[in-house]
């Protein structure tokens, strides 16, 4: 069965690591739909957060594979339910004098912000979860969109624990 | 713990400075270092033709303890590298420069990953301000290698040298081994460093597991005791963990009839009584059948290849899954598991025969002893055979036969891709492991002889055969020469059967006998001779075309030990591998000879 799944690997900060992964996934024909790759506050450490659609059984496989990359250190999904999802967008829409008010209407409704303005268009920067960035859109859609640019996804688990505190550096494997 | 210090060095030069703690730290150019790394790591020979961008290298290896061997193509140095990993159990080395040379090693690397053998390959690269720019002999090797490496690193400072190198031999010597190729610009060979040894590992994301878990371990153990079909299905991870003392333990202990892959066979002694032989496309038919039968497979270092499973849907439908292997991700890829267990096959191994020694202890283990008698009579009906050809031509499979009867049990065998492969596989009696070398996983013809060459060079008081076709012996019969001037001595048995056998044998079974492309003329034109070609590489070219003369040249060949030797065995141009289950079908369709499916008695169903 077929679902939306978001990884999140911590790997070595090294050249090359990025297309080692993503390699992984296009080696088996299938698409990424969001990647966000930053340092973490450890900066040889970086942290990819990778949205994918497949099935469990080959997501599974890609998982053990990527698990055997020499850099990767660190694989963990991230729920939905137990994680904070967010992305960010920037849109610029077409403006006039008219069309301003309803416009800056729907930023303050999204709770998104304006960062660029001119006479004939603004920009918008928003951030949240897919249903909210997807709702904004259709509503700036009516008064045209010039140019939209999406980040990928960065997420992290709810609660105390870290997944970079808790890495293999610290644990030893009991056997 | 991430970090890690590798063993003491090998051996410690008189000029180093060294500390008491056994500590090395010496100035050096990064190529000098790099062969002071490989001296350490307690290399005994690289095999590698030098280039403009590995230049640099060449010069301190001049001097070094490091013994260079000379190849043809890079290909034989990377296919050396793996005969000599092979037959030895280390790391094998190949060195090639940058652009053309890298690339001619790719075949190589490729086939060292699809068979987990545990080489290094050191490339010479352009200088790192010609880096992407197109430089004369510039490829970016790291990027063509990715998919078929374990890792390759990208040398960027000399001063890395050390730590890079050291972590190359660990990488592909330990966990699941396979292939690292390390990338060295001109201008890090040339630059000024210090050479320092021990280096610290530093492998964060690298953890192989080893050790099984045991409560795996136990749920394996009680399956097996209650199992009235089971089979060890052993696979080449048993040769690679150096674990064919407790395979047999473990066999003797239960009483379970072992199957071993193409690249176990050696794994388990082909005399024992508890032998099936070899599962899978060509396969004898008690093999196969096993799996079939079984009800419980103990899959031991292997991965449920396409070329053993067949159709996986059908394959082996009554049986549950005890899988043990090193690399999780080899762990229910194909054939789900119902008892996983990552680790080590010779830590498994022990672990699982104390716990079954416990459970016998306490209770009876299932009666196999039916399960034993089926698979007796399967053997009996079905031995492996082969019938002479029609045409009064020789057989290759009594070649293979006598060659076998002739050698001694330490005779280390090397085969090419093909029809003489299979019969290599069926008809040479392996005792011991490390003794059957071929190219299993890629299929790569040509890898005969250079294997031939790094086994020898790792085994140089054994007698080392490469039985090869006459196709592949075509594609890298020139390492011949190194072998003649190297004083290595191999023994090459050509399969000679005028044709690409195999691609033959399928167009006579799938395409209406239509032999388009395969004819390669080596019967009717005899181009190439291949006696005289083997005179002209400095060998001794002999050539067998009657059954009555094949042991007097097998004889003739193995007295001769001061030069390689190649006899061209003219045999049938018609002669086929069977058994063979079609590519794609259920093991349920193998047939035994053409047209023929082995009739069971009903009772055996």
């Amino acid at each position: 069965m077929k679902s939306t799944r978001t990884l999140s690997v911590l790997v070595e900060n090294k050249p090359g690591v990025l297309s080692r992964v993503a390699g992984l996934f296009s080696r088996r024909g299938f698409n990424i739909d969001s990647l966000a790759v930053g340092e973490t506050e450890h900066p040889e450490m970086s942290r990819m957060t990778i949205v994918v659609s497949v099935e469990d059984a080959i997501l599974e496989q890609v998982t053990k594979q990527l698990n055997k990359l020499i850099h990767v250190i660190k694989i963990v999904e991230l729920e939905p339910t137990n994680s904070v999802q967010r992305e960010l967008i920037l849109i610029k829409v077409r403006v006039d004098s008219h069309h301003r008010a309803p416009v800056l209407e729907i930023v303050e409704l999204f709770r998104s912000k304006v960062v660029d303005v001119n006479p004939d268009s603004v920009t918008i920067e928003a951030t949240g979860t897919r249903p909210k960035l997807e709702a904004l859109i259709e509503a700036l859609e009516p008064f045209g969109v010039r140019e939209l640019v999406q980040s990928g996804m960065v997420a992290v688990g709810r609660g105390p624990r870290s997944m970079t505190t808790t890495t293999p550096r610290a644990v030893d494997r009991s056997a | 713990m991430a970090s890690q210090t590798i063993a003491t060095p090998a051996e410690t030069p008189a000029a180093a400075h060294q500390e008491d703690t056994g500590r090395i730290a010496e100035p050096a150019t990064g190529a000098k270092s790099l062969v002071r790394a490989l001296e350490c790591m307690g290399v005994e020979v690289v095999f590698g033709i030098p280039g403009g961008a590995v230049l640099p290298l060449y010069d301190p290896l001049f001097d070094s303890t490091v013994r260079h061997v000379l190849v043809r193509h890079e290909q034989g140095a990377g296919h050396a590298a793996e005969g000599y990993a092979q037959a030895t159990g280390k790391v094998g080395v190949c060195i090639a420069t940058s652009g053309p040379g890298a690339t001619n090693l790719v075949t190589a690397i490729a086939d060292a990953y699809m068979d987990s053998v545990p080489i290094v390959a050191i490339t010479g690269q352009v200088a790192a301000a010609l880096l992407g720019t197109d430089g004369f002999q510039e490829a970016d090797i790291c990027g063509i290698t990715l998919p078929i490496t374990k890792h390759n690193v990208l040398v960027t400072s000399a001063d890395d040298i050390p730590q890079v190198i050291a972590e190359a031999f660990h990488i592909a010597s330990t966990g699941r081994p396979g292939p690292v190729l390390v990338d060295v610009p001109k201008s890090v060979l040339n630059a000024e460093t210090t050479f320092i040894w021990p280096p610290q590992l530093d492998l964060p994301g690298y953890r192989p597991v080893t050790r099984p878990h045991l409560k795996q371990v136990r749920e394996a153990a009680k399956l097996i005791h209650s199992a009235q079909k089971p089979v060890l299905y052993v696979g080449g991870g048993v040769i690679k963990a150096e674990a064919a003392a407790e395979l047999l333990e473990i066999a003797e202990l239960t009483g379970i009839p072992v199957v071993t892959t193409l690249m176990a066979r050696g794994a388990f002694p082909d005399s024992h009584q508890q032998h099936l032989g070899m599962p899978g496309m060509h396969g004898s038919v008690p093999a196969v059948t096993a799996l079939q039968k079984s009800d419980l497979l103990i899959a031991l270092g292997t991965r449920f290849d396409d070329r053993v499973t067949g159709d996986l849907g059908s394959f082996a439908p009554g049986a549950k899954v005890i899988h043990a292997d090193i690399d999780p991700a080899e762990i229910s890829k194909n054939r789900t598991a119902d008892v996983p267990i990552v680790g080590d096959c010779k830590e498994t191994l022990r672990e699982l025969i104390s716990a079954l020694q416990v459970l016998r202890g306490t209770s009876e283990p299932a009666d196999i002893s039916p399960w034993i008698r089926q698979l007796k009579g399967w053997s009996q009906s079905f031995p492996l055979g082969y019938d002479w050809p029609a045409d009064g031509s020789l057989s290759p499979q009594y070649v293979i036969e006598r060659l076998s009867a002739i050698s001694d049990e330490d005779t280390i065998w090397c085969a090419g891709v093909g029809q003489h492969q299979m019969w290599a596989a069926q008809f040479v009696a392996y005792e011991k492991p490390r003794t059957w070398l071929n190219s299993g996983g890629a299929g790569t013809m040509g890898y005969a002889v250079p294997a031939a060459m790094g086994a020898k060079v790792g085994q140089p008081e054994r007698t080392v055969w490469a039985i090869d076709g006459d196709g592949c012996f075509q594609m890298t019969n020139q390492e011949l020469a190194t072998c003649a001037i190297e004083g290595i001595p191999i023994k090459v048995a050509v399969i000679n059967n005028g044709n690409l056998g195999m691609v033959r044998q399928w167009q006579t079974l799938f395409y209406n006998s239509r032999y388009s492309g395969t004819d390669l003329n080596t019967h009717k034109l005899r181009i190439p001779d291949f006696v005289a070609l083997a005179e002209a590489l400095g060998c001794v070219g002999l050539r067998c075309e009657s059954k009555e003369d094949v042991d007097s040249i097998i004889n003739q060949a193995m007295q001769i030990n001061d030069r390689p030797v190649v006899i061209d065995f003219t045999v049938g141009a018609d002669a086929q591998v069977w058994p063979m289950v079609e590519a794609g079908k259920s093991n349920d369709e193998i047939q035994n000879a053409r047209d023929m499916r082995p009739q069971f008695d009903a009772d055996d169903v």
